[in-house]
């Protein structure tokens, strides 16, 4: 017998100690107190004492250690959640990467099973570990965030409340102590934790809150018309006009610059709710690897991926297109030609110059 | 600038990056000001009963905690229980029922904060309406007063308070609120903080739970996340600009729309419209002007301008002799994101000579290059 999924509740945060933990237990203690059957799965306390103070009274599931390269490693015991099987489980850090040797590499698998058993989850994470995210976060900050999670991850979520405070609160709160023991904290302060780049992490934050709202409210509106449409209805006057669906068409390389055009491609492809395929053209030999690795992480993304064993990049890629209903193709520039083969055309000049009829995209790399 | 507004005649910044002396005698004013001025911050909830005023309230506490001399100096009626427990431990100095025409007034007690002056006030309810003789018209001007002598105020208030954003609140509620502050007042503060909860929560605690109630508190939710993300963008610049670092890519995606009279306009803007609506982000269109265009391109690009104006284009002429590198100095100045272009008209290309097209695409720093057939769209 199947048991209907868990739900899930995501507290969104934009730096460390804006107070999502926080947050997450004060609605754990109210649960409580209502007399949900709740449990800590997993909490990492940071040594913040008015957040530990929060978890008084809570169950706590023990965490299991592993040892990896001679460290021990504390990771949730989920098989032991899952034995507990409580109505609610708190899952703290939502975008944490395991220590090599348990049964699933990410944290939000973890938190999968968990809501395969039926148990509802509340978790929390930080809007930079978002995978779209990854190179605005690097122009707008400088730093590379290397935990990522797929938006579709967080898509799916039931809930998601944005934890707000200010930057300078935050940066007071830091000085204070409260956050990072003290010597780390001046660190923080001077690297990360800016002014300008709190400001702007929170910025995303916030827009991509209002936009998961408005993502809920069109899935509840495209429920309610699929409803509408299986009631017997008068035929409408005149000729309706078919909804077209865009479709937009990454190209995919061995270069490292795919990466930022995947998350591009996908993004904006999410934003205007088109579909999303991902091609690569070349013969298997060259760079196999590195195509490999970015065909892979596309699908990751839910992106449908392609390879067509073609020398002529650009007219496969026209081929392709039209014969897919591509209607935007979005690729990266070409490296400039050295200068003994300026008189010839780089790819993308070729394909501009042979798919006049459609839109092409090209994506520069998001350098600081 | 507010979306829509129309700008012509505005010139890429390549010639007067330089601020003027004007501007810099203002800014200097306004930071002295700042200066001596109490710091405003603003809890900002989407609807009654997200928690606003505990929040607000509790921040109270904790500052006293801190050592912090913090003062109530306005209350709303029907103070939630745990907000009591707070309250016990704070000095009150308590509004002045007032009565005018037979409505009921809460006015605060101006001449004993001052007499008081405390570090910190906290005011619940920020659009409260003043009875006609009062000191000020508006309680947020009393606000205003308090923070030009140097108390800091901490505050909260609704969206459907904030002036500019009552139609929206009310084609979403069918209700309009009667007391209001004008939204200029949230970007003059110096925080704001955002309230959010998920529209479930709030329904168990007021009660109501039928699906519209959920769907129009969802609608109201992400207006208030938006105008929040606005207020913080905002801060962002003005925190860069004053601090002489170059514009650079912010959270908001800003979509450019090139106009030539050749080009497949139509297409562009309505593309460019749906993804400033899809994102919440900018749609502006520029063209680059030049002298020799003929009478039926000059119509053409009239037609064009005018429907990027009614599409709700911010539309900017730029002057400058080479295209391309007017739209490059336009785009960075701009934090632009996507840029729309048309394709050339004339198929194949001059040996070794490099298109328009290709040199936007090798100058694009930041920002994607979006390309639009001609004609109507396949």
């Amino acid at each position: 017998m199947s048991v209907a999924k868990g739900k899930l509740k995501v507290y969104l945060g934009y730096a460390a100690g804006v107070g999502k933990t926080f947050r997450m237990l004060e609605e754990a203690q109210e649960l409580r107190q209502k007399g949900v059957d709740i449990v800590i799965a997993y909490f990492e306390p940071h040594g913040r004492k008015e957040t530990i103070a929060k978890t008084e009274g809570l169950e706590v599931v023990p965490r299991r250690t592993l040892s990896y390269n001679g460290s021990q490693f504390q990771e949730m015991d989920t098989d032991a959640v899952l034995r507990r099987k409580p109505a609610v489980a708190l899952v703290d850090e939502f975008a944490h990467t395991n220590v090599p040797g348990t049964e699933r590499v990410k944290r939000w698998e973890d938190v999968h099973a968990i809501l395969g058993a039926g148990i509802d989850v509340l978790t929390t994470m930080n809007v930079q570990h978002l995978e779209s995210l990854n190179d605005q976060v690097f122009h707008a900050t400088g730093i590379r965030v290397r935990e990522t999670i797929p938006d579709w991850v967080v898509d799916e979520a039931d809930e998601l409340v944005f934890v707000d405070l200010t930057p300078r609160a935050l940066r007071n709160r830091l000085e204070r102590g409260v956050v990072y023991a003290q010597e780390k904290a001046r660190r923080a302060m001077e690297n990360f934790f800016t002014e300008t780049n709190l400001t702007a992490l929170r910025e995303m934050a916030l827009r991509h809150t209002a936009h998961e709202v408005e993502e809920k409210l069109d899935a509840a509106d495209a429920a309610a018309a699929a409803t509408l449409a299986e009631l017997p209805h008068e035929p409408a006057a005149g000729p309706q006009p078919a909804p077209r669906t865009e479709r937009i068409l990454i190209c995919l390389t061995g270069r490292p610059s795919s990466a930022i055009l995947i998350r591009r491609g996908k993004r904006v492809a999410d934003y205007i709710h088109a579909e999303c395929l991902a091609v690569h053209v070349g013969d298997a030999t060259h760079d196999r690897e590195a195509v490999e690795r970015h065909m892979s992480f596309a699908r990751n993304l839910r992106i449908e991926t392609h390879v067509i064993p073609s020398g002529d990049v650009p007219s496969a890629l026209a081929s392709f297109a039209r014969t897919h209903g591509v209607t935007q193709i979005f690729m990266g520039r070409s490296a400039p030609l050295p200068w003994w083969k300026r008189y010839r055309e780089t790819i993308v000049q070729q394909l501009v110059r042979q798919a006049r009829d459609m839109q092409i995209t090209i994506v520069a790399e998001r350098r600081r | 600038m507010a979306p829509g507004r129309i700008i012509l005649g505005k010139m890429p910044s390549v010639d007067n990056s330089r601020p003027n002396p004007e501007e810099l005698l203002r800014k200097v004013q306004a930071d002295e000001r700042r200066e001596s001025r109490g710091r405003l911050k603003v809890f900002l909830g989407y609807a009654s009963r997200v928690g606003k005023s505990f929040r607000m309230f509790d921040e109270g506490r904790r500052r006293k905690e801190r050592g912090q001399d913090v003062v109530v100096g306005a209350l709303q009626a029907g103070v939630h229980p745990e907000i009591q427990g707070i309250l016990k431990r704070l000095d009150v100095v308590p509004t002045i029922p007032t009565k005018h025409a037979g409505r009921d007034y809460q006015v605060m007690d101006m001449s004993a904060l001052f007499r008081r002056h405390p570090e910190v006030c906290l005011i619940d309810g920020l659009a409260y309406d003043n009875p006609p003789g009062s000191r000020n018209p508006y309680r947020w001007q009393d606000v205003s007063e308090l923070l030009d002598r140097g108390i800091a105020v901490i505050t909260a208030v609704n969206l459907q308070h904030i002036r500019e954003q009552q139609d929206q609140v009310e084609r979403i509620t069918g209700k309009r609120a009667a007391n209001c502050i004008p939204e200029e007042f949230l970007h003059e503060a110096d925080e704001i903080e955002v309230v959010d909860a998920p529209p479930d929560a709030l329904m168990d605690r007021t009660g109501g739970n039928t699906i519209p109630d959920s769907r129009r508190l969802a609608e109201l939710r992400e207006l208030a996340l938006l105008l929040a993300a606005d207020v913080v963008d905002r801060q962002l610049q003005e925190y860069l600009d004053s601090h002489g670092v170059a514009a650079r890519w912010g959270a908001q995606e800003r979509v450019l729309v090139c106009l030539t009279p050749r080009s497949n306009a139509t297409d562009m803007l309505h593309s460019g419209q749906r993804n400033k609506l899809r994102f919440h982000g900018a749609l502006l269109a520029a063209y680059v002007e030049q002298a020799d265009l003929r009478p039926q391109d000059r119509e053409l690009l009239e037609k064009n301008l005018a429907l990027a104006r009614e599409l709700g284009a911010e539309v900017h002429c730029l002057k400058g002799g080479d295209f391309v590198d007017a739209i490059l100095a336009f785009a960075r100045e701009q934090r632009i994101t996507q840029l729309f272009l048309g394709h050339t008209g004339r198929p194949g290309r001059a040996w070794l000579a490099r298109s328009p097209i290709d040199r936007l695409i090798d100058g694009a720093e930041g920002f994607d290059v979006r390309l639009f057939p001609h004609g109507s769209a396949l």
